[in-house]
């Protein structure tokens, strides 16, 4: 039977462990309410995004030239990207380990073909770095910038024009509720162009291929962005779950730990008292 | 026949402006473009400069936007800007330090000049400057 000592200082131990996971979901949350907000805030953009591509889709369609376009194409999918968000610190439940799960899973659905990577955050990258085709890689994104979404499409269109690799899909956790994340796997090249655009009689300052050709590229960088944002806003909300979830752990080992110390305690009572009163029965 | 349209300015980070106005100035690439309640839908390229709009109280502002596409449409007007600054987030200073800067390097053009981009940089500057000036003028 430990001593009460011994008890005392596993009790002291967990309190310090709980200290820390109820500080890490305090941070959590504060991170995630600012994550929150630049991800409905980036929203907007990307509505009109989808409605303008949509209704210049619906202008040119049939048009051959556009048929054609190089991002339009469909080649057969002999080389693949694959882009997997994921987070560089750990510590957040199942976010990683479903990301990494999910990429395992397309990697095996598509035999024969080549896939390449380009891993965002460093827990994607330490794990496929050894095994699997890692082309590329981002880490260190606190917070992400427009500027990082632009940089990571402009490597993948380029690539893409250059025949390199026939389509291009992402892998990322999407933000739902502080409490859900959803995995989703996405194609981002060859763009499907968006159905059911109005096509109101519009005045075209430039020809609409041209248009389109320029749109497209921003399309791209405005997905990568929304992903990127709602990786870390969802990696945020994951993490604060989790810490939670080992915050309420904690407590219940602590309890647990206080009543085994009492009876420890309550045991070695009576068992002094029993020896002053046989000792005191053994005078008489 | 309205006499207000709602003009939205959003960039990738937020949307900037939503509101409801009765004039404006968009920079199109191809030179400023006037829209009034009731324009016919129109599909262009934002060029860089200075968006200025009238709000329905008749009060002007003004924005410096660079890059992406404008949609005119039925009683509202979309700007889609790689990037756009309100005026007062400019720094009067800072912007003409960087038009100074850009002028010198199309001036002195060296081998490694991307000179579309020193350009465009020039151009965005002197926006900012045009801008922040009439602010503080008026």
């Amino acid at each position: 039977m430990p001593s009460l000592i011994d008890i005392r200082r596993r009790i002291r131990s967990v309190k310090n462990t709980q200290q820390i996971t109820k500080a890490m979901k305090m941070v959590s949350a504060a991170k995630l309410r600012r994550a929150q907000e630049r991800v409905i805030s980036a929203r907007p953009y990307n509505a009109m995004m989808q409605r303008l591509l949509s209704n210049l889709a619906a202008s040119v369609r049939g048009l051959d030239s556009v048929a054609g376009h190089p991002l339009l194409a469909r080649r057969e999918e002999k080389n693949v990207q694959l882009i997997l968000v994921t987070s560089d610190r750990g510590l957040a439940g199942s976010f990683n380990s479903n990301l990494i799960k999910a990429a395992h899973r397309f990697i095996d659905e598509r035999p024969g073909q080549k896939i390449q990577m380009e891993t965002v955050g460093r827990k994607g990258r330490d794990y496929f770095r050894k095994r699997a085709d890692v082309s590329g890689e981002l880490t260190g994104l606190k917070t992400p910038q427009f500027a990082d979404a632009k940089a990571l499409a402009g490597k993948i269109i380029e690539r893409y024009e250059n025949g390199e690799i026939d389509s291009v899909y992402i892998i990322c956790n999407e933000f739902k509720s502080v409490i859900s994340q959803k995995l989703t796997v996405s194609q981002v090249l060859p763009v499907e162009l968006p159905e059911g655009g109005s096509t109101p009689d519009y005045i075209f300052e430039e020809p609409p291929q041209v248009l389109l050709s320029m749109l497209l590229p921003q399309y791209i960088e405005g997905q990568m962005f929304r992903a990127l944002l709602e990786s870390t806003a969802a990696e945020h909300a994951a993490r604060m779950t989790a810490m939670d979830a080992a915050t309420s752990n904690a407590s219940e080992v602590i309890d647990k730990l206080t009543l085994y110390m009492n009876r420890v305690r309550q045991a070695s009572i009576t068992k002094e008292i029993i020896e002053i009163v046989s000792g005191a029965a053994a005078l008489e | 026949m309205t006499h207000t349209f709602t003009l939205e300015v959003a960039t990738p980070e937020k949307l900037l402006l939503h509101e409801h106005v009765q004039e404006a100035q968009i920079p199109a690439a191809q030179g400023y473009i006037g829209v009034l309640p009731g324009h016919s839908p129109l599909l262009g390229e934002l060029g860089i400069g200075r968006l200025t709009y009238k709000k329905a109280d008749g009060q002007t502002h003004d924005l410096v936007v660079t890059g992406g596409y404008l949609e005119v449409g039925d009683g509202h007007v979309r700007v889609l800007a790689s990037r756009a600054e309100a005026v007062n987030e400019i720094d009067l200073a800072r912007a003409e330090a960087a038009l100074r800067r850009a002028s010198e390097r199309l001036l002195h053009p060296d081998d490694a000049l991307d000179v579309a981009r020193a350009l465009n940089a020039q151009k965005r500057a002197a926006a900012r400057v045009e801008a922040a000036k009439r602010q503080s003028g008026s």
